[in-house]
Order: C-alpha cells, then sequence, then structure tokens
C-alpha cells in the first residue's frame, strides 16, 4: 500500500491537480483578456466570425480568471490549509476528486458554450441551466469536503483562514443557486424567474457578492495562511481577525445595490447599499493590517524574497481598490465614474493586483511543497515574475483611471447653449491611447505568467515520486 | 411597500449596524492597551497568533464610517419607507437639473423659434447649435458626418425619402417613421424576384445577367407600382424610395435587392419629441442647410452599383 492512501498522510493529489491547473487556466483567461483587449484597440480583430466577438469573448475571459483561474486557486490552496491546519487528511478523497473534475467540466462547458452565444445574460453568471445545476452539485460536495475535513481537525478551535474559507464556500452556495433560478425552455435556453428590477437586483446581489465572498473572503482565507507562513512570523492580531471576519461578511451582503445607482431600483435600496458600502471600508482594511502587521519584524525578508514580495504587493493593492470601492459607491463619484472604464480599471487592481498576485504568492510557496522540492526551480524567475507583474497591474490601473476620468468628463460636459460638448464616438476616440496601455498592461502580466508555467514545469519535472510521498506525511 | 415589508428592512438593517457595533465593543473590551508578543495560545500548522488591540485609528474609521451612515440614513431614503429629513428623490434631483437647464437654455433656442427654418439654416450660430444636437441625437445612425450607413440615409444629398421640405422634416423628427417594404418572397417565387431584382436594377441604369426583364417589369408593374409609382420614382408620403436615381439604402448588387425584395424592409426613424419643439426647430435647420449647397443631387460616397 502507498503511503499517499494511508490516513498518515495528507491528500496532496488534489491539491496539485487544481494548483496546476491553476496556472493553465491563469494563461488560458489571460490570453483571453489580452486578446479582448487587443479588439478594443483594433476592432478588426473579430475577423468577422460571430464566436471570435468581443460579446461572446468577454464573459468567456471573465469566467475563465475568476472561476476557472481563480477557481482552482481557491480549491488548491482551500484543501491545502485545511489539511495542515486542520492536522487532518481530506475527509473523502473519492469527493475531492469529484470536485477537481467536475470543476475541469464546468471549466470545459463554458468554453463550448460562451463562444456558441449560449448565455443566460447574466453578467458573471452567463452560464446555462444545465451548467449551473452541475456546479451546485460540484460546490455541495466542496462544502461536504471542507467541512468535513474541518470537523476531523485535531484541535480545538478552527484556524482564522479556514473562517474564511468556509464563509466562502457556505455563500458562493447560497448566490449561486438563488441568481441562476431560471425556467428552462430548451437545453440551452432558459428565463430567469425574477423579472425587472428586481432581477437587477437579484443580479448585483449576487455579482457584488461574487467579488465579496469569491473574490475576498476566499482569497482571505489564502492570506491568512500563506502570509504568516511565508514570512515565519505569528498573525498580528486574532482580535482583528474576528471583528473584521464578521463584520466583512455580515456587510459585504448589503453592498450591491451600488452597482444600480440611478436606475430603476428603489431609492431606499440605492441609500442602503451606499451606506452600506461605506461601511464595508474598515472591515476590508482589517484584513489589509492584519497582513501587512504580521510582516513587522520580518520586513527585511521583502529584500530576498520575491514570494513574500507578491504577498505583500497583493495587500497593499486590496488596500487600494478596497479604498476605492466604497469611495465609487457614493452616489456623487458614481454619477462620474459608472459606465466608464474606471469601473474595469477598479475590478483590475483587485484582480490582478489582490486575486492573481496572492494567488500566484500562494502557489509559488505551495507547489515545491506539495512535489517535495525544497524550493521553486529559479528565484530569480519569480523575481522577474514579480516585476512583469506589479509593471502590468499598474500599466493597466493608471491608464483606466485616465480614461475612466476622461470619459465620465466628456460625457457631461456642455457648450454655453446647453448642448453636449462631445458626441459618444470623440470620448470613444480620446479612449484610443489608454487602450493601447492597457493592453501593454496586459501582456506584461500574461508574460508572467509564461515564466511561471515554465518555472512551476522546471520544478515540478525535478520532483521524484517518492519525495513527493515524503512531503504528504503528516508531521 | 406595504407596512410589513418597511419594518423588517428597517428592523433587519438597524440590527445589524447594531450588532457590528457590539461586536466592536464586545471585542475591544479587555484588550491590551499595547502592542504585545503574547500569542492567544493558538497554534495551526505552526501559525501562532498575538493578542494585539484593534488599530486605534482603524477602531475611530470604523466609528466614523457607522456615524456618517446614521446621518445619512436619517437625511435620505434608506430605511423602508422612511423618506429622510431632505425629501430627496432621484426623481426629484432629475426634474430639479432639467428645470435648471431649462431656464439657463432655453432662451438661447427660444431666439430661432419664429424664424422661418430656411432664414435659421443660414445663421452660422444656429448651425453650429444643430449641428451639435445632430452629434449628440443623430450621429449614431446618420454618422457624425451625416452621411448615413447601410439602412441609414444620407441627408448631405438630395435624395429624399420621406420629403426634403422644412415641413416634412420636422414630421420626420417629431413623428418618427416607419418604413414597411412587405416581403415579396411568397407571392412572386425565387424567379420572380430575380427578374424583378434587375428590372429594378435596370431603372437604375444597371445591368444584372441572367434575368428576364419583361418577367421582371411585369410584376414591377403588378405589385410595386402602387408604392414607387409606374416610373419607379418613389412617393415621399409612404417612404417609398425612388428607384431611379442609383441612391440604394440597402445596397445595389443582385443579392442586396434580392435580399430586399424576399424578405422587404422594415426600416425605424425614432422620433425625437423628447427633445422639445425648440430643439426640433434647430435640428431641422441644420438638416435642412446640409442639402442645400449645390441644390443637386449629391454624390453619396457610397458604391454605386456595379
Amino acid at each position: 500500500m502507498s503511503t499517499a492512501t494511508t490516513p498518515t498522510a495528507y491528500n496532496y493529489k488534489v491539491v496539485r491537480q487544481f494548483a496546476i491547473m491553476t496556472v493553465v487556466w491563469g494563461i488560458f483567461g489571460m490570453a483571453l483578456g489580452v486578446f479582448i483587449a487587443a479588439q478594443l484597440v483594433w476592432p478588426q480583430l473579430s475577423f468577422d466570425l460571430p464566436w471570435l466577438t468581443f460579446g461572446r469573448l468577454r464573459p468567456l475571459h471573465t469566467n475563465s480568471v475568476i472561476f476557472a483561474f481563480g477557481g482552482c486557486a481557491l480549491f488548491a490552496t482551500s484543501y491545502y490549509v485545511v489539511q495542515r491546519t486542520s492536522q487532518a487528511r481530506i475527509v473523502s478523497d473519492r469527493l475531492a476528486a469529484f470536485t477537481f473534475w467536475g470543476w475541469q467540466a464546468v471549466i470545459v462547458s463554458a468554453i463550448i458554450t460562451l463562444p456558441l452565444g449560449l448565455t443566460s445574460t447574466k453578467e458573471y453568471a452567463e452560464l446555462e441551466w444545465p451548467i449551473d445545476i452541475l456546479i451546485a452539485v460540484v460546490w455541495i460536495s466542496y462544502a461536504l469536503v471542507f467541512f468535513g475535513t474541518i470537523m476531523k481537525r485535531k484541535m480545538k478551535h478552527i484556524y482564522v483562514g479556514n473562517w474564511f474559507f468556509g464563509g466562502f464556500i457556505v455563500t458562493v452556495a447560497v448566490l449561486h443557486i438563488v441568481n441562476s433560478m431560471a425556467m428552462p425552455v430548451s437545453l440551452f435556453k432558459s428565463y430567469s424567474i425574477y423579472a425587472g428590477a428586481t432581477d437587477a437586483m437579484v443580479q448585483w446581489w449576487y455579482g457584488h457578492n461574487a467579488v465579496g465572498f469569491f473574490l475576498t473572503a476566499g482569497f482571505l482565507g489564502m492570506m491568512y495562511y500563506f502570509v504568516p507562513k511565508q514570512a515565519g512570523r505569528p498573525i498580528y492580531s486574532y482580535r482583528l481577525s474576528i471583528v473584521h471576519f464578521w463584520a466583512l461578511i455580515s456587510i459585504y451582503i448589503w453592498a450591491g445595490p451600488h452597482h444600480l445607482h440611478y436606475t430603476a431600483l428603489p431609492d431606499w435600496a440605492q441609500s442602503l447599499g451606499m451606506v452600506m458600502s461605506l461601511i464595508l471600508l474598515a472591515p476590508s482594511w482589517g484584513g489589509m493590517i492584519n497582513g501587512m502587521m504580521t510582516l513587522s519584524g520580518a520586513w527585511h525578508k521583502l529584500r530576498t524574497d520575491p514570494i513574500l514580495r507578491f504577498l505583500v504587493v497583493s495587500l497593499a493593492f486590496y488596500g487600494m481598490s478596497t479604498f476605492e470601492g466604497p469611495m465609487m459607491a457614493i452616489k456623487t463619484v458614481n454619477a462620474l465614474s459608472h459606465y466608464t472604464d474606471w469601473t474595469i480599471g477598479h475590478v483590475h487592481a483587485g484582480a490582478l493586483g489582490w486575486v492573481a498576485m496572492i494567488s500566484i504568492g500562494s502557489l509559488y510557496h505551495m507547489i515545491p511543497k506539495l512535489f517535495g522540492r525544497e524550493r521553486m526551480h529559479s528565484i530569480g524567475m519569480i523575481n522577474v515574475h514579480f516585476w512583469l507583474a506589479t509593471v502590468g497591474t499598474v500599466l493597466y490601473i493608471v491608464s483606466m483611471w485616465v480614461n475612466g476620468i476622461t470619459q465620465g468628463l466628456m460625457w457631461r460636459a456642455v457648450n454655453v447653449d446647453g448642448t453636449l460638448t462631445y458626441s459618444f464616438v470623440e470620448a470613444l476616440e480620446a479612449s484610443h491611447p489608454g487602450y493601447v496601455v492597457r493592453l501593454i498592461g496586459g501582456a506584461f502580466f500574461l508574460l508572467g505568467m509564461f515564466v511561471m508555467a515554465w518555472n512551476v514545469w522546471q520544478t515540478v519535472r525535478q520532483s521524484k515520486s517518492t519525495e513527493a510521498e515524503a512531503a504528504a506525511q503528516m508531521a | 411597500m406595504s407596512n410589513f415589508w418597511s419594518g423588517y428592512i428597517t428592523v433587519l438593517t438597524l440590527v445589524t449596524i447594531g450588532l457590528i457595533v457590539w461586536l466592536l465593543f464586545a471585542t475591544r473590551k479587555g484588550q491590551r492597551p499595547d502592542h504585545t508578543e503574547e500569542t492567544v495560545g493558538h497554534s495551526f500548522d505552526g501559525i501562532e497568533e498575538y493578542d494585539n488591540p484593534l488599530p486605534r485609528w482603524w477602531f475611530m474609521l470604523f466609528i466614523a464610517t457607522i456615524i456618517f451612515g446614521a446621518f445619512y440614513l436619517a437625511l435620505y431614503p434608506g430605511l423602508g419607507k422612511w423618506d429622510g429629513l431632505l425629501n430627496w428623490t432621484q426623481e426629484g434631483q432629475y426634474e430639479d437639473e432639467v428645470a435648471q437647464a431649462q431656464e439657463q437654455f432655453a432662451p438661447i433656442f427660444a431666439r430661432y423659434a419664429d424664424m422661418p427654418v430656411e432664414e435659421v439654416a443660414t445663421d452660422q450660430d444656429a448651425i453650429r447649435i444643430g449641428q451639435r444636437l445632430f452629434a449628440t441625437n443623430c450621429s449614431v445612425c446618420h454618422g457624425s458626418d451625416a452621411r448615413g450607413a447601410f439602412g441609414f440615409p444620407n441627408l448631405t444629398d438630395n435624395d429624399w425619402i420621406w420629403g426634403g421640405t422644412p415641413e416634412q422634416i420636422k414630421t420626420t423628427l417629431r413623428q418618427g417613421r416607419q418604413a414597411a417594404m412587405p416581403a415579396w418572397l411568397a407571392v412572386i417565387g425565387d424567379r420572380g424576384v430575380r427578374d424583378t431584382a434587375g428590372y429594378v436594377r435596370s431603372m437604375a441604369g444597371l445591368d444584372s445577367e441572367n434575368v428576364n426583364l419583361e418577367a421582371g417589369q411585369k410584376v414591377f408593374q403588378t405589385n410595386c407600382v402602387a408604392c414607387h409609382g409606374p416610373e419607379g420614382k418613389g412617393n415621399p408620403l409612404l417612404g417609398a424610395p425612388n428607384l431611379t436615381d442609383d441612391i440604394w439604402l440597402y445596397g445595389s448588387s443582385m443579392l442586396q435587392v434580392q435580399q430586399t425584395l424576399r424578405y422587404g424592409r422594415n426600416g425605424n426613424m425614432p422620433s425625437q419629441q423628447h427633445l422639445g419643439e425648440d430643439k426640433i426647430h434647430m435640428l431641422a435647420s441644420y438638416v435642412y442647410s446640409l442639402s442645400q449647397e449645390d441644390g443637386e443631387v449629391g454624390d453619396t460616397d457610397r458604391p454605386k452599383g456595379k
């Protein structure tokens, strides 16, 4: 009997699978992002093929970076963290394997159906009902695996990282199921059971909490393990963990209406969404502070450890975008920023700066351990990746700020006779240079992912199966 | 909103915020005044946790946002049916802004209201205003240069589908226009479509291969003359285009003309009534001015028939 299946070892197989696919889907999703960014510079790049049009590839880009790249990163790290911090092997190897293959099936279905134009038209929930059902089944299995493993833990307390993973898993299940409720009319077409402003509200309750729980709480779980581990320091404040966890999850759920300012949504819901978004600032920053302060006493390590740099810079971007978010939720600011590229810049400050960077840092920490290697094949190349990712993110965000504010101001500029100063196409022309810079920034980030893929490949290639098995032994 | 739901959401909101405040103070209670190296005693995979106090500035920031929220919810609608002390609504804000703009800008447009279109069309200031209104409201379909596109008429030539007098242009702007070229496939069949397309092209001086012009003419005389007239010169009352001038709204190629005949065309010009009479006057004058330079059918810049 191989040691990998004895109860004295962690199940690293499923973690390895998800970790490798994180890199693969990262490249796929980001390459799509770079391609559609190029389409915004050169619209003829759709070649008049329906399945290459921006409208179909953009949802595929968002689905593959959020759910394929981000999702695999969350599965990999949560399975790794929950086993190690509970000192327990995953509760069911078979169910865990099902979540892996099930999730890959969801992604492949998305890659087939979205370019064909099969869509429920709900942003970040475009997949049609049969795939939605598969997602729900996989997700409930995920919850069973995760909480089952928590129940097997060897200690009384549950680690704070697992609170965040647990909160994310439960809430995403609720969000997905409620928002995807639909009436199927054929195998590939369904209609939402909600109508009008209600549908919009349910959609953005889901949409904003896809950000709040999938892209924030889940990745905070990651942060709470990999930052103290990589820094070799205790968490700064247990008290802060408690307040910011409960405050974050109880307030995020209210913030959705800020996506619907000045629309058919009733005034009271808009105001409430704005107020809750502002109150969300401190709970969000709680996570940043706890991560950053964990490094106090270890700042010198940043000079030599590019993995730690990834983790720290991701926290900086997290702090920046969670400040920007509440500001943009204020009605008067939103009146300028809404429908402009500023929103896209804000999303990518979070997506590239926070989500991708914390995932990349965590993977660089975790992959050698999963394969029984001491460290990644090349530390220098991690550093190269770090700079490519940082410069890419900054170029992206800054170009979209400039574009967004330019658009917002041009759209509202009026002449002395009250007519609009600029037609829409003039604001579009003014945005063109920003689109070029954004494309360059995205390409930088993608290039970094290729560097990572090479580094991961070299690391994995040198791993011997005996080393990998030994690494999975419980201490 | 019913009283029940109003009460429900109000209580839920206040209880949530109240619990957050309680959590904040309860966690703060008994905390150490200063930084500490002492942990709370857990260790997870070697990770320990310090028992440090909540950072003071962070605590104050949290409280400040909650106080701001409380004031905001008192002043603005946000708690169920509560209207807020300022009685603000987004409709109210919109109406205020529109009223303000009316007061400020209406006199500028009113200056031209009593001048006839022909006269406004020669006033440089008025034309500039008209051009801006056009860029905002019309250019999406007709193009920034008003030369149109496939399915959207060129407004700079002197070829008018619905008539080019000032009053006709104004009617188009006020009421919009709905064209209705019916689908003929079921009536005249595939052969009829081909022959008629060839005949229609021949009226504009274009040659077509493999068509029976005589048969096409027969179909035309039976089915098309009612709108396009016996000579194919069209009828502005119905929005039926002149077919003899080699200006094509939906393309002149054999394939395109056959498509038009087979499935019909339903061009729609939306009503611009919401702009108000004074702005319609300015727009009509601008559009009128575009075609007055030489008074002849201008070059449409669109590919002519082959």
